[in-house]
């Protein structure tokens, strides 16, 4: 019996003559039991919620409840606001609200965790940027969510959707690749189109490690979001124009995989290596906690 | 897996996209919020005052993740995705339950919490309105999942997906069998059974994970059977 991987999948999508985020809508309803409008409206609902935390912090600056960041995403939409930026309006439309999806997130407002809460900011921004710059539907937005979904699907499936197995790559890692195959689908590409990209998004994101200072989802995840959906977005328009990822999606999802496990565990969300454990990243532990940080194994 | 002629795999499309949750973190926020619910639950929906013992991770992290905030908002029978969470402790005041949050470094005597813990761990110390006390611990396992582990001493393993039957009653023959009766006759399944017999009380504590939802008819004719002391349906 066939596996759920992305080769399958479009194969079988192929056969049917239907798109992919069609079947993946068919595949969860026949899974899960619900109906095709339950899902369509439980979709457009995380929809809404996305768009919310995308706007939440460019009004006005919000911070962390540690109190360690905050601001960034008010200052960026600032400097956009000004003209000043050295991205065209789509990216830098994107990168501001990946920002402010997660400074709302890291205030403890509200989000949706898409695959996970700290990289709950790579696909709304992507999806949201695109939608509204190249003028599609909330209803062409919600099937490009089924899309991001399916590719989410066969990481978690083969491979992670955890920092603490995999790494950032599994977190922000998955999410860019989820962000570029539903903006390949926005813009018109064809589903083949939409693997490629995601599999070029993740190839850039492989070997990042989870490494929050203070054990926390805000340094460096934050700007890691403004950062992985403009890989997102390069990885789009590289696969909109026709390049093709040598390594197919599958075959990255597996290499994904084996690097997350060749990881050391300080190196996979214990906050114990990487950026967490620099001069800086420990006084902002000895700060917040009142004591310095008890190092182990 | 193929199912109904579509491939599927063991994520569903809303274990990726979603939950919709308040930050900052799905097993530090939003699994601790919906283990402070499950513990509400079984301990009656009345809770008085309630002792946190927070392990692992949770010990650590729990004032920069508002862990905190989270267990106390699902204490209070807030969701997940209420955004009343972030301000629990003024909530609870309003609602005069009482709290206390004690970061634990390991298993202390007689602790019902094993040598192998989850980092994620958090045991509620409960007292109800009523006066009653229950001993409630349970694991944030990752996304916003939550397994509860151990109920008034007895081990379990309960992730709240699937409806939960907690019994109490005296401890006579026939009281079980009446019980699975009433289930058979709403053709439901019992997916795990546990039965802890307290001989000082000669009462016994059943719980019952179920396999699709319990009409609340079914509970009322539960409670109504002889020799039963509590029903509670977590679902």
């Amino acid at each position: 019996m066939a596996e759920f991987w992305m080769e399958e999948i479009l194969k079988d999508c192929e056969e049917k003559g239907i798109p992919l985020w069609e079947y993946i809508l068919r595949s969860e309803c026949a899974s899960s039991g619900q109906s095709r409008e339950e899902a369509l409206l439980r979709m457009s609902q995380l929809l809404s919620v996305m768009r919310e935390a995308a706007a939440g912090g460019l009004s006005h600056p919000v911070h962390s409840t540690s109190g360690l960041t905050g601001g960034g995403a008010y200052q960026y939409h600032q400097y956009v606001q000004s003209g000043q930026s050295l991205l065209g309006p789509v990216l830098s439309d994107a990168v501001q609200m990946a920002l402010s999806c997660s400074e709302v997130n890291a205030a403890m407002g509200r989000i949706a965790a898409c695959p996970t809460a700290g990289s709950c900011g790579i696909v709304p921004a992507a999806v949201l940027s695109v939608g509204r710059h190249k003028g599609c539907s909330d209803e062409k937005k919600t099937e490009s969510l089924f899309v991001a979904t399916g590719i989410g699907m066969v990481i978690g499936e083969h491979a992670t959707l955890a920092g603490a197995d995999g790494g950032c790559q599994a977190e922000c890692g998955a999410a860019s690749a989820m962000a570029a195959a539903a903006v390949v689908y926005l813009l018109g590409g064809t589903d083949r189109q939409a693997v490629h990209g995601a599999a070029i998004a993740l190839k850039n994101l492989l070997g990042l490690v989870c490494d929050p200072v203070c054990g926390l989802v805000e340094i460096p995840c934050i700007k890691r979001n403004g950062t992985s959906v403009s890989i997102a977005l390069t990885a789009a328009d590289m696969a909109l124009a026709g390049i093709e990822s040598y390594i197919p999606f599958d075959e990255v999802v597996t290499s994904m995989y084996a690097i997350g496990k060749a990881l050391p565990s300080r190196l996979r969300e214990t906050g114990r290596g990487g950026l967490a454990v620099t001069k800086t990243g420990l006084r902002m532990y000895e700060t917040l906690y009142g004591r310095p940080m008890a190092m182990q194994g | 897996m193929k199912n109904s002629g579509y491939l599927s795999g063991s994520y569903g499309v809303f274990d990726v996209a979603g939950p919709v949750m308040v930050g900052p973190s799905s097993s530090h926020t939003a699994g601790a919020a919906r283990l402070g619910k499950m513990a509400r639950m079984l301990a009656h929906n009345s809770v008085r005052s309630v002792e946190f013992r927070l392990y692992g991770s949770f010990a650590q992290t729990y004032m920069g993740h508002g862990t905190d905030k989270a267990l106390l908002a699902g204490i209070l029978g807030f969701e997940p995705w209420d955004e009343r969470l972030r301000e629990s402790f003024r909530y609870a005041q309003e609602m005069g339950v009482e709290y206390s949050f004690v970061p634990c470094t390991g298993p202390s005597e007689g602790e019902n919490v094993s040598e192998n813990i989850h980092p994620n761990t958090v045991r509620f110390l409960i007292t109800a309105q009523n006066g009653e006390k229950f001993d409630i611990t349970g694991c944030s396992v990752g996304g916003g999942k939550v397994r509860i582990v151990n109920l008034n001493g007895i081990a379990v393993s309960f992730t709240g997906e699937s409806p939960i039957l907690v019994t109490r009653h005296y401890d006579s023959p026939g009281i079980i069998a009446s019980i699975t009766a009433l289930l058979y006759q709403s053709r439901l399944n019992i997916g795990n059974m546990r039965v802890n017999r307290k001989r000082q009380s000669d009462t016994a504590d059943m719980y019952l994970e179920i396999d699709g939802s319990v009409p609340q008819e079914i509970v009322g004719r539960i409670r109504e059977i002889p020799g039963m002391i509590s029903v509670i349906l977590m679902q």
